[in-house]
């Protein structure tokens, strides 16, 4: 049995820690051990969230060691960058190109980092760095909460799992009004990803 | 529920674990870790669960619970059980008639408090036995553990989680259902062990060391300590989330897992040291462990190379394991040709919050921030001391509101800043407090300011709700913890109660509105209180129309920017508002402040647009 260990990351409110569950309900239903966990500052919006989510026969720590990441899920490309030293080289990327600059950046006391930036620093350890933007892709839905399941979609062309049960993963987690435009999210960013040149 | 497998968080599974123990009565006061025990045991109809106005209290029905034929579960963050000491040493010293189970929920590496401290402490200070969880499946497990320990040894048992167990998900299979032990709620009367006069706490005191005695010997036997035989040149000892990142560095050592941290195993922890060559101990924060086993005369080292400070984990315990000689050094993977400086990411108040009005005021009457394209002298001193408190409001204290000079602990900010005006300073001294926080330990240090004249302002945020760990009601709410409609406790009638004439409420969306009252109360020579109040925006349901910048008439002065507000952007020096941000016609704060009207309802744009 492989084992998977992937970062999720983004910016409070992106619905990260949602993705991740899934991601974990959905390998367990597919027979692996899980861990998960999630580090966020305190308060509710706004910082950066990262998410461990460790699939395997048998998982010891729930934090995944630095340079031991498999896959980057990244909702916000400076908060794919500034995770990347915890990829393994010849790591996968998966990276939503769409910024949200901070407010040290909207002030104008620091610099967001440049697309060709991002994509040399994450180059050092990932083989193949997927950039797709999903905020756009995803505004379609007219609800900015389906962005987590575009990405969930992207990710899950790289995992063992059927498609059946990433659904049934989603379906027991999100309300039954937002089913539809969860899984039709989901499907968008599952048959993008194919879609994007690296 | 009776054998099934779940992936649950720790907080989850301790809920879940004391639900199936046939815990009846849960308390709790939010605080991160610890919040979601009390929110997952409340979903259950037949356990009372009730938010408690503070730690100390909810430490205190919970006890008055296990007097009284209920199994009772209470649960707190590690700075909670500070606030809760009291009565913690109180129920030490009584014992209990039914289990009691105390959680600490500790934050090794300050992820969301104000210190770090280490709870294990506060089992051998009220010697009082201790369980850790390892992980979800342990965290399940040893709550039918801890209530039949509290009910067999008459004492208060402690569990002692930390972020990383309470805040990991994993998998659990959960093979029990819910068996309450058959016991009528009553109390029997018993001086001697209930009313601690001195004459009875002298009764009682050698009882604890008799009992702790006994505890020593069950540790013994206690099945969730674990030996796990590997290799024998390395021994480990160890405890907790620990644990399982010793496990990933030392593949092949012996391990000694506890899961009863206080009292130690002696026996077992001897017998497990003579099989080994060398024996370590990999603890989080504090040498608990080691410096328990040192005293019983075993050489053991750990704390030598494992840090003190902080959240450990493989990669930390791996590099000083290597250090140490312990395992092949491990050099750095990767190497770093690009090292980006990035922006940070701090979390910001919310758009549309409540609280930024007010700091934006104080921020400006404080000369604390000027617009970003203010030219010349630097923000002069700020003319106000502004103390603070606990919340999601202590980020007024980011840039650009810089508007918080403290915070130091729940309900600190109001006798700060009494002490700060009787120390003499010049300065007029204003506390910052939310309503969960004043309610919590804000009313006593208030009623000190009434009767030691004090003539500081006061100023309780009241969002109708405590935001930072979630949205948990309080008193103030009138909802309670299973969602009942209970009586709402009226903040300006419990102030005025105290005997503070100057009070005024103000909607926490008028700039003006909160200018006049600050200024006025700023100048008046007596104690104030000024209630700022507004909803929190993250539970604000009504659609609202979002605001929009008239670049015609915006100069690009920045004055906006200085809210911090997430919803305002800019791009190539201009600024925008991010529509799908904005919390529009319920905040139009960023409308207010704009001197030249440039902020306005998204449609007048369009429609300007479309003439």
């Amino acid at each position: 049995m492989k084992k998977f260990d992937l970062l999720i990351t983004g910016v409070g409110g992106q619905g990260v820690i949602l993705a991740s569950d899934i991601i974990g309900e959905a390998a367990l239903a597919a027979g692996y051990d899980v861990k998960k966990t999630d580090t966020l500052g305190m308060a509710q919006r706004g910082g950066s969230v990262v998410s461990h989510v460790r699939i395997g026969q048998r998982v010891w720590s729930p934090l995944i060691k630095e340079g031991e990441v498999d896959i980057l899920v990244a909702f916000e490309k400076l908060e794919a960058t500034r995770w990347g030293h915890y990829l393994r080289s010849g790591a996968i990327a998966i990276v939503n190109s769409h910024a949200l600059p901070p407010l040290s950046v909207v002030l104008g006391n620091e610099r967001y980092p440049t697309d060709e930036e991002i994509a040399d620093s994450l180059g050092q350890w990932a083989d193949r760095i997927y950039f797709i933007d999903g905020t756009s892709r995803t505004r379609k839905f007219g609800d900015v909460r389906t962005l987590n399941m575009f990405m969930l979609g992207c990710a899950s062309l790289f995992l063992p799992l059927k498609v059946h049960v990433w659904k049934d993963s989603i379906s027991q987690r999100v309300s039954s009004t937002m089913r539809q435009i969860n899984i039709a999210a989901f499907n968008l960013g599952r048959k993008e990803i194919r879609g994007v040149r690296i | 529920m009776v054998n099934v497998v779940k992936l649950l968080s720790g907080n989850e599974a301790l809920a879940l674990g004391a639900y199936h123990a046939g815990a009846g009565i849960a308390t709790a006061y939010p605080g991160t870790p610890s919040t979601e025990i009390l929110e997952f045991i409340a979903r259950f109809d037949d356990v009372y669960a009730e938010w408690s106005t503070n730690e100390k209290v909810a430490m205190e029905v919970a006890l008055g619970a296990a007097y009284a034929g209920t199994r009772s579960l209470v649960s707190m963050k590690h700075v909670g059980l500070n606030v809760a000491s009291d009565p913690f040493m109180a129920a030490a010293t009584t014992g209990v008639n039914n289990g009691m189970v105390v959680v600490s929920a500790d934050d090794p590496g300050i992820h969301s408090s104000q210190n770090e401290q280490d709870n294990r402490h506060y089992a051998k200070l009220a010697k009082v036995p201790m369980l850790e969880p390892s992980d979800s499946q342990e965290a399940y497990e040893l709550m039918a553990y801890a209530f039949d320990i509290s009910e067999r040894f008459h004492t208060p048992v402690l569990v002692r989680t930390t972020t990383r167990i309470s805040h990991s998900k994993s998998v659990v299979k959960v093979n029990r259902s819910r068996v309450v032990p058959v016991s009528q709620a009553g109390f029997q009367r018993d001086v001697e062990k209930y009313v601690m006069l001195p004459v009875c706490a002298r009764l009682r005191r050698p009882l604890i060391e008799e009992r702790l005695v006994k505890l020593a010997a069950y540790a013994e036997t206690f099945p969730l300590n674990q030996v796990e035989w590997g290799e024998l040149h390395l021994g480990v000892v160890t405890s907790g989330v620990a644990y399982q990142y010793a496990r990933e560095v030392f593949p092949e050592a012996s391990f000694l897992k506890l899961t009863m941290t206080y009292p130690l195993p002696r026996n077992l922890i001897r017998h497990f040291a003579a099989q080994v060559d060398r024996v370590i101990v990999i603890e989080e924060l504090d040498p608990f462990l080691q410096e328990n086993i040192q005293a019983m005369g075993i050489k053991v080292t750990g704390k030598e190379f494992i840090p003190r400070v902080g959240e450990l984990n493989v990669g930390i315990i791996g590099e000083a394991s290597g250090t140490a000689g312990l395992v092949a050094e491990t050099l750095p993977q990767h190497k770093l040709d690009i090292a980006l400086t990035l922006p940070k990411r701090p979390p910001l108040l919310c758009p549309g919050c409540p609280h930024t009005g007010i700091f934006f005021v104080l921020s400006s009457m404080g000369q604390r921030s000027k617009p970003p394209k203010a030219k010349g002298k630097a923000p002069k001193e700020p003319k106000l001391i502004i103390t603070g408190d606990i919340g999601c409001y202590t980020l007024g204290a980011y840039p650009p509101l810089n508007a918080m000079d403290t915070c130091a602990c729940m309900g600190a900010s109001i006798g700060q800043a009494l002490g700060m005006e009787k120390a003499g300073i010049s300065d007029k001294v204003v506390a910052v407090i939310g309503d969960s926080t004043f309610l919590h330990s804000g009313i006593t240090p208030l009623v000190n300011a009434v009767y030691n004249e004090g003539q500081i302002t006061v100023i309780i945020l009241d969002n109708r709700t405590t935001a930072m760990t979630g949205h948990q009601d309080h008193p103030g709410t009138g909802i309670s913890a299973q969602g009942k409609e209970t009586k709402a406790v009226e903040l300006e009638h419990l102030v005025r109660g105290m005997g503070i004439s100057d009070v005024n409420v103000v909607d926490a969306f008028n700039i003006e509105g909160i200018r006049t009252v600050v200024k006025n109360s700023l100048d008046s020579p007596e104690l104030s209180v000024i209630i700022v109040r507004g909803a929190c925006s993250v539970q604000v349901t009504k659609p609202s129309e979002p605001r929009a910048v008239d670049t015609e008439k915006c100069n690009g002065c920045g004055i906006c920017l200085l809210l911090g507000c997430p919803a305002i952007q800019s791009e190539d020096e201009q600024v925008y508002i991010d529509t799908a941000l904005c919390a529009g016609s319920a905040c139009t704060i960023c409308q207010q402040v704009c001197p030249r009207q440039a902020v306005v309802p998204k449609s007048k744009i369009k429609a300007a647009k479309s003439q």
